[in-house]
């Protein structure tokens, strides 16, 4: 079937399976592979995409759920303020290690800044326990997560 | 603009692929995808003992898009891989040993067609009688896994100082314990994968998610009969690797799978599901200690047993288990030492290398028994510690003198002057009702490096690009733990360069020089060594050059800074890329090798051992956790923990307090919940929904404190800490739970169920 959708502020169109895997649909079929596969079951998080501003496990959905929505990789997130931000914070802070789980997590991330005001770290924590991290620890994301909220709040507090 | 800075040693310089991570532009294996590709996947036994009668392709050959089903009758060669044992087969031609053992390889157009012909293959396989648990496996009558192998045994040896048995007779107090540990699963979140492809040449190319790109070589070359350099690995960043990509998993099938596949490339990616089935396993292990002293606490005899679950194959079973003796005795001076241990084959999933290397097993029955001891003696454990820490100079109780830097007892009084372990009373007393609030130590250490008989060398390559950046070819593999952005760091600051200028390029056999695995502790030690010699020669040799270009017969004057050499009395400058435009290639490239010290006085203590002992380098580290016990639920939270660690001088704290955090996260998750459930030798656990790993709820803030030292063999005067915080947790937090409630929990991890069943034996 024919799929219309968002993808990145961009629309996109695309001749495929209605039961294609999201996963699938971006990493091979498009080629951005920055949205990861680390259990193909719901349970990691690094497939974590947004669509329609909400996080959804994309090895869990299938194309034809897309038609009609607007959809965040990671590959869209240096193009907006609270993405750019974000990714500067897990860089500066130390929090990517291997790195597999990090575009599922800062993807996660953006969707807890919007929600308003600088988190603490025991809602930054709440926030990302759907994303499973092996190497870090969690201490410097959520030390990344932190920042991040705290440059936007300033950010917003100056206009 | 400000003026370029060359990166430093010793700074918090960010790491060179954080961005590329961060942006998801960062090339992992798994994400290849090349034009044309064909997808393998693996048929596994399903069942943990039995002979392969017959493998029927017929209805999965029907499956539109199949284009083979190979078994055993189509590998060339001895269809045998290992890293020191070479007993696995690539595909089963006999006995299946393990229900994750592979016995058909299927070869289709789409991941979907792959999926249904899996499925549709019927492997005949007549069951045999199995055995599972290790202590039986050792009895007469088990059944054997491995026909020449009696009592199952892969290895059995020991360690013998004094006379322990004699001593612990005589001494004032004794302790004894028996603990068990968990198998565990590294669950890197990339498992397994590959794409490989038969060039025109003959020569199998494959990149692959591999710490060991060059033993690959060995590995496939051996069971499939390839020669050595018709082979070429590449592997670019890990995305996660602990151990259980040290040695083949997919290498061999794919590789077999390229031989089948006409040239065209060919993906293979196990599912989370099969990285449970078929990937390497963290050793289960049973521990019996006796541990005497004074009554002053002064250490006199350690008696200890140890028995190692290997699986169904051996893998790096045997060295698993000697690392594990060696460090039985805990950083301790203990005069009479008598270690026992045992390896033994099961039919259990197929255990191998994993971050701490059978030590974690035994530093949770050491600083268990160690504050056993101080609860005997009315002691304060951590000055019990102190007493006994080893320092420069003492035997260590595999009877090694210590010649090289030992932090033992600098992170002990640092822990002891940290405001957590002072003010530990207090916030004891604020426990909340129904909940118990305790405090737990551990002094640990791990060695680095392969110890004896396995030469520990790397060749570092440095070159000069024609555009004038320098190129670094790393060849130990980055899994994440940021050797590769030490290599960076390490040669911007020798050649007084920017992260600019530089070019990390990943291990590749065709271009990298053979320099190991990415493992033991020795990544950033060994290839730091021979980078740095290779980056001093380059150095050097840029300068000299430049001085024949600027008609300067004084190097001395000259000054690399990035992007250029200079001659500050002058103020004249040669750019880099007109420097390499007038070097021929050859003058371009440096090529420097180091070999890590090993023991050349090898103590007698040691019989049985067969490669890998001793070791001469050790990080130390002192843990300490401060966790709750709710009296209803048996659920302990971590509220608090500080990890001290002695790993020499520090080249970038950042990457430094990286591999500390995320040892200790391993290690609380080893602690409360991972264990891998096997009925009948298959796994139960099979997903991330039944093996759980820490959430970012389930660990707290972790405190990574760094004691700066100098270990004098290091590349800039460190020691790798990769694998030391991975001991800490588990006895750390077994210690608190005691101080908590009174209780001594032997097996881990300590799940809510156990501590209520603990709580309840002792009421």
């Amino acid at each position: 079937m024919k799929v219309r959708f968002e993808l990145n502020e961009a629309p996109m169109e695309i001749d495929v399976a209605p039961d294609r895997r999201v996963v699938d649909l971006l990493r091979e079929d498009l080629r951005l592979t920055g949205t990861k596969e680390g259990c193909g079951t719901g349970e990691c998080g690094a497939c974590t995409i947004l669509v329609n501003g909400q996080t959804r496990l994309s090895c869990l959905m299938v194309a034809a759920q897309l038609d009609g929505a607007r959809v965040t990789t990671v590959e869209g997130l240096a193009a907006t303020t609270a993405g750019a931000t974000i990714q500067r914070a897990f860089v500066e802070e130390g929090a990517v290690q291997c790195g597999f789980c990090i575009p599922g997590m800062e993807m996660a991330a953006l969707a807890l800044l919007r929600q308003g005001d600088a988190p603490g770290r025991e809602c930054i924590r709440e926030g990302l326990s759907g994303n499973l991290c092996r190497c870090t620890g969690y201490t410097k994301i959520v030390d990344a997560v932190e920042r991040a909220g705290r440059d936007l709040h300033a950010g917003r507090e100056e206009q | 603009m400000s003026p370029r800075e060359p990166l430093q040693v010793g700074r918090p310089e960010i790491r060179y692929d954080a961005a590329a991570k961060a942006a998801g532009t960062e090339p992992y294996a798994a994400d290849l995808y090349p034009e044309n590709l064909l997808w393998a996947g693996v048929v596994r036994a399903g069942v943990a003992s039995g002979r392969l009668r017959s493998v029927a392709a017929e209805a999965a050959l029907t499956v539109p898009g199949v284009v083979r089903v190979l078994t055993a009758a189509d590998v060339p060669g001895p269809n045998r891989h290992g890293i020191i044992h070479r007993d696995t087969p690539v595909l089963v031609d006999g006995r299946v040993r393990h229900a994750g053992d592979a016995v058909a390889l299927v070869i289709a157009e789409t991941h979907a067609a792959l999926r249904q012909a899996i499925g549709r293959v019927r492997a005949e396989i007549e069951p045999l009688p199995a055995v599972f648990d290790p202590e039986a496996a050792l009895g007469e009558d088990a059944p054997l896994v491995h026909e020449e192998r009696p009592g199952n045994i892969l290895l059995a040896a020991e360690i013998r100082k004094g006379a322990a048995d004699q001593a612990l007779a005589g001494c004032e107090v004794v302790v004894e314990g028996e603990f068990s540990t968990s198998m565990q699963a590294h669950i890197f979140l990339e498992t397994e994968n590959g794409v490989a492809r038969l060039e025109g040449d003959g020569t199998v190319s494959m990149t692959v998610s591999s710490q060991s790109p060059f033993r690959d070589r060995f590995e496939v070359g051996a069971a499939l009969d390839i020669p050595y350099d018709r082979i070429r690995i590449v592997a670019p960043s890990l995305g996660g690797g602990f151990g259980g990509k040290d040695g083949a998993t997919v290498q061999c099938l794919l590789a077999l799978a390229a031989l089948h596949a006409g040239g065209r490339p060919v993906k293979m990616h196990w599912q989370r599901e099969e990285s449970m089935a078929a990937g390497y396993k963290r050793h289960p292990c049973r521990t019996r200690y006796r541990l005497g002293a004074d009554r002053d606490g002064t250490l006199r005899a350690l008696y200890c047993s140890l028995l190692y679950d290997t699986g169904a194959y051996a893998h790096l079973g045997g060295e698993v288990m000697e690392l594990g003796m060696e460090h039985a005795g805990g950083p301790y001076r203990i005069p009479h030492v008598l270690i026992e241990g045992r390896c033994v084959y099961t039919n259990n999933p197929v255990a191998g290398a994993m971050r701490a290397f059978g030590v974690c097993q035994v530093a949770f029955a050491m600083e268990s028994m160690m504050d056993l001891l101080a609860h005997q003696l009315a002691m304060d454990p951590l000055e019990l510690r102190l007493r006994n820490a080893l320092v420069d100079g003492d035997v260590n109780c595999a009877g090694l003198p210590l010649t090289t830097s030992t932090g033992m007892v600098g992170c002990l009084e640092m822990l002891r002057d940290h405001p957590l372990w002072r003010e530990r009373q207090a916030w004891k007393d604020g426990a909340p009702p129904h909940a118990r609030r305790g405090v737990g130590l551990a002094a640990v250490f791990n060695a680095s490096g392969y110890g004896g008989k396995v030469r520990d060398a790397a060749i570092a390559k440095v070159e000069l690009n024609p555009d004038g950046r320098i190129a670094i070819h790393n060849a130990v593999t980055d899994m994440g733990q940021g050797n590769a952005c030490g290599f960076v760091q390490m040669a911007g600051s020798i050649l007084g360069q920017d992260a600019d200028q530089l070019e990390l390029r990943q291990p590749d056999t065709a271009t990298a020089y053979p320099s190991g695995s990415a493992s033991a502790g020795r990544t950033t030690y060994t290839f730091g060594n021979a980078l740095i010699r290779a980056c001093e020669e380059l150095r050097q040799r840029l300068i000299n050059r430049a001085g024949l270009l600027l008609f300067l017969d004084d190097d001395c004057e000259l000054r690399l800074v990035p992007g250029k050499v200079i001659h500050p009395p002058t103020d004249r400058e040669v750019p880099l890329s007109r420097l390499a435009a007038f070097m021929p290639r050859e003058d371009r490239v440096c090529i420097s090798q180091f070999v890590a010290p090993v023991c050349r006085q090898v103590p007698d203590t040691a019989t049985g051992f067969f490669i890998g002992f001793p070791h001469v380098i050790f990080a130390y580290g002192a843990h300490l956790a401060r966790i709750e016990v709710d009296l209803r639920t048996g659920l302990i939270r971590i509220d608090d923990y500080v990890a001290v660690t002695d790993g020499g001088a520090v080249l970038n704290p950042c990457l430094f307090d990286q591999q500390i955090q995320g040892g200790v996260a391993q290690g609380i998750g080893y602690a409360l919940m991972e264990e891998v459930e096997r009925r009948e030798g298959c796994i139960q656990s099979e997903s991330l929904a039944t093996y759980l790993i820490p959430t970012a709820v389930d660990v707290p803030d972790i405190l990574s404190c760094r004691l700066s030292g100098n270990e004098a063999t290091g590349p800039f005067g460190l020691k790798g800490v990769g694998e030391v915080a991975m001991n800490g947790p588990l006895p750390a937090v077994a210690n608190a739970v005691a101080d908590a409630c009174g209780i001594r929990l032997r097996r881990a991890p300590f799940t809510p169920e156990r501590v209520l069943l603990a709580l309840e034996e002792q009421a």
